[in-house]
């Protein structure tokens, strides 16, 4: 073969050592040296809902590649993506209970139940812990005649239907959000009509082309637009100032009493021993609390979050209650 | 911003895949038959487990020199090796019959500049119509997205009656799962996996890589016996032919670009005008077709500055240039990464460092494609029967990883199969890939364009953007009745 060539008996020699080098030495770069597991036994797997590489994927990658340097625990971490999060959360549900199959819950969870897509919420869960929390804000466009978001909230009052909101789905997240800020404060939520979009980043567009007045997405999602200049935020619906935009009043500083976003935890069957869910907790609790889970979460964008297992229990409890309402008052439960 | 830049670019696990990415770019691109959709599709589930960078360069680097290398069976068998290659390879066939490896050399130079100019005007050009997309509302996406629809049927296919059933099938596999507006669940059948609709990546695998695999099972066994290439006087060549041929380089680098920018159009059909425009500008008309450098470089400069091109459209307005693309918006998506003036926001540095990368691969492309064009008699040589059962093995894997689902293997299978007789019925499959992408979207936008005027129509035309939009994409339908000579163009998949 090699004389067949029409190139010296060298030369390809040379090419084939140089091919060998480079493809060995990617492998060689690819392939970590992992410590043998300790305890627990086996690997680990978490489940995400979502695709690889989206938000809630890329957090729940970093945990698996903490605990296992930190932990020196064996993990692997599943896509199972599909039904607008449905098919995963149901594969953690459904999973058996020997702490070897951990979810990584998301908001979506509060809403499978209350919009008909599957019978699977909180309930079937044990909580391990929070970890993420993203709460919405009033966002609108830098030159807005509003001069907070009670000017606005009274505007929307006076001139229904006249403005338009997005950010999300009808149902989504940011919807929910847009409609228990005017219940709270007191306005129909008719009175500010949801266009529905596929996500922040083209509400955001929206918003700057004039497509549509408000979005009630999360403070980090708008921060460069924010930054550019282009938009502003009136209030952030949370119980406490974004400490990365410390000018953003919370809507119950404003005195509406609503605080409310998207979230992400970690979670198992329901019928998983106490001691297990202990040992994942002081685990995970632990990559939390480290310098390079901060620097990952801050670069990019999650607000960093941390409840217990019982209070996160009850957090969920609460979230799915809050949400089965305001789906009901807006009249999209099915 | 420069040095963050070079940092992120020469990770050694960027690098590696881009050079991995190159290899198997010559591979696919030297085999007549597959071509760089089936590749990028094939390649796109392995990238969902890298970083953004190191995965979107696989895709920018393996179709460079998969339509580069698509010429070294056309210079040695006639036998173009994507349709890129097509318009070229009479000329490049008579060349290569006395010179080969110059003929080949000379057409690498030329494939890699024509890259390189490409990407500069995708760098050049991107950010600033990026900060004019910004004032595009939902209106103007309707119309754009219709436009680049209309383009798909009206430039693609040989008839466009076969274009719209393209189109038409495409929007139906799009409608599948739950509705993007009201949420309402259609033509799911009850199944819980499809209800985020048919996965669109398995479903270019099947589309793109069955048909294909259907076709070659089919033919009888042939073998591509190649004589070994002796170096000649390469250089020579290349000085005299650029020298003399500098113009023809630009003008066909500029006319790839801009079609490959073109939504629907794609590096088969930039050559082919690019081929044209040169034989008409000639001053050796005749000598077309039979053995001139000219023609060569006229179509090898536009294939590869169209690849560039495409992704114009697609970065800054999320609606791919052509089908590569298409599956690049897949791979972009999966990373959380959507294109469109936002991109250029929220990720300056990546964005800048992918147009890097743009120019490094153009760059490796010429080290590798010449050790392409010295090794080509053992490339062709590898059997078909241990290639083709080797792909198809790959389409499972690919079609299983993307999201650890059986059902998306079987998506695949049926898509591939639908495709292999719409390919026999001459529908165009670039238009169902299309149809698939923007169907949804004029769809989404034009619902919540009519709510935003409370139902009123005018609101399609109220912006003047908006409104030129409108008549572009009504002079686009007319375009096929008035359209006096008509320009003979093959299926538009490169």
């Amino acid at each position: 073969m090699v004389l067949s060539l029409g190139i010296s008996k060298t030369m390809s020699l040379v090419i084939v050592v140089l091919l060998v080098a480079v493809v060995a030495g990617g492998i060689y770069y690819y392939s970590a040296v992992t410590a043998p597991p300790q305890y627990p036994s086996k690997p680990i797997t978490f489940i995400v809902s979502w695709s690889a590489g989206g938000g809630t994927d890329r957090t729940a990658r970093m945990i698996a590649a903490l605990l296992e340097n930190m932990s020196g625990w064996k993990t692997v971490v599943e896509n199972r993506v599909g039904g607008g999060g449905t098919v995963g959360h149901l594969a953690m549900a459904t999973a058996s209970p020997d702490g070897y199959t951990v979810g990584i819950i998301t908001f979506e969870l509060s809403t499978f139940e209350w919009m008909g897509l599957a019978n699977v919420s909180y309930k079937n869960f044990k909580p391990v812990l929070l970890y993420n929390r993203d709460p919405a804000a009033v966002i609108v466009r830098a030159d807005a005649p509003w001069k907070d978001v009670i000017e606005l909230t009274n505007y929307i009052k006076a001139n229904p239907g006249k403005l338009k909101a997005s950010g999300t789905a009808k149902g989504g997240v940011w919807d929910i959000g847009r409609i228990g800020w005017l219940k709270t404060a007191g306005v129909d939520p008719e009175a500010l009509p949801w266009v529905p979009s596929t996500g922040a980043a083209p509400c955001l567009q929206e918003l700057i082309a004039g497509g549509i007045d408000i979005c009630t997405c999360s403070l980090p999602e708008a921060g460069p637009l924010i930054e550019a200049g282009k938009v502003k935020a009136l209030a952030v619906m949370a119980d406490e100032r974004n400490p990365a935009f410390p000018d953003v009043p919370t809507l119950k500083e404003k005195g509406i009493n609503w605080a409310f976003g998207t979230w992400r935890g970690v979670a198992v069957p329901k019928d998983t021993p106490d001691h297990i869910v202990k040992t994942l907790h002081d685990a995970i609790k632990k990559v939390i609390d480290s310098p390079q889970w901060k620097d990952f979460m801050s670069k990019n964008g999650f607000g960093m979050a941390y409840l217990p297992s019982s209070e996160f229990a009850k957090f969920l409890e609460n979230d799915y209650k809050v949400v089965g309402e305001l789906l009901k008052a807006a009249g999209y439960v099915k | 911003m420069f040095f963050e830049i070079l940092q992120l670019i020469l990770q050694p696990h960027v690098l590696f895949a881009i050079f991995i990415a190159e290899l198997f770019g010559v591979f696919i691109g030297a085999m007549p038959g597959l071509t760089a959709t089936m590749a990028t599709a094939l390649i796109v589930p392995f990238t969902y487990f890298m970083d953004p960078l190191a995965g979107i360069s696989m895709i920018i680097a393996m179709t460079a020199v998969a339509i580069f290398a698509g010429d070294i069976p056309a210079v040695l068998l006639k036998i173009p090796g994507t349709p890129a290659s097509a318009a070229q390879t009479l000329d490049a066939y008579q060349l290569g019959r006395s010179k080969p490896v110059e003929t080949l050399s000379t057409d690498l130079v030329c494939s890699a500049l024509g890259g390189i100019v490409g990407s500069l005007i995708l760098i050049f050009t991107s950010p600033i119509l990026a900060e004019f997309a910004v004032n595009f509302s939902t209106v103007e996406y309707f119309w754009l997205t219709l436009w680049g629809l209309s383009m798909a049927i009206v430039i693609s296919a040989e008839q466009p009656i076969k274009g719209v059933l393209g189109v038409i099938i495409g929007f139906l596999i799009a409608t599948i799962g739950i509705e993007p507006v009201y949420g309402y669940v259609r033509f799911t059948f009850g199944r819980v996996e499809l209800l985020s609709g048919i996965s669109f990546i398995p479903a270019m695998i099947g589309l793109f890589a069955i048909p294909e695999l259907l076709k070659q099972i089919s033919k009888p066994h042939e073998k591509y016996l190649v004589q070994l290439l002796r170096g000649g006087k390469t250089y020579e060549m290349i000085s005299t032919a650029l020298k003399k041929f500098k113009t023809t380089v630009a003008r066909s680098s500029l006319i790839g670009t801009f079609i490959g920018a073109l939504p629907g159009a794609g590096a088969d059909i930039a050559a082919w005008v690019s081929y044209g425009v040169a034989k008409r500008v000639s001053k050796k008309p005749e000598e077309f077709g039979k053995g001139t450098i000219e023609g060569v470089i006229a179509a090898t400069s536009a294939n590869n500055a169209a690849l560039s091109g495409a992704w114009i459209p697609l970065l800054v307005f999320g609606i791919p240039g052509d089908s590569i693309t298409a599956i690049a918006l897949g791979a972009l998506m999966a990373h959380g990464l959507r294109p469109g003036p936002m991109l250029f926001q929220r990720h300056g540095t990546l964005v800048s460092a992918m147009f890097a990368v743009f120019i490094l691969a153009n760059l490796l492309m010429l080290l590798i494609g010449y050790l392409a064009i010295r090794l080509s008699s053992n490339i062709l040589r590898i059997p078909r029967n241990v290639l083709v059962p080797l792909i198809a093995v790959f389409c499972v894997i690919g079609s299983y990883a993307v999201n650890n689902s059986l059902f998306d293997v079987w998506s695949m299978l049926v898509l591939g199969i639908l495709g292999y007789f719409m390919e026999r019925l001459g529908i165009p499959i670039p238009s169902v890939v299309l149809a698939i992408i923007l169907g949804p979207m004029v769809e989404f936008n034009f619902i919540t364009t009519l709510m935003k005027s409370d139902l009123n129509p005018i609101i399609f035309v109220s912006r003047p953007v908006a409104a030129g939009l409108a008549f572009l994409t009504i002079f686009t339908w007319v375009l096929p009745f008035i359209r006096t000579k008509k320009l003979r163009i093959k299926g538009s998949e490169s």
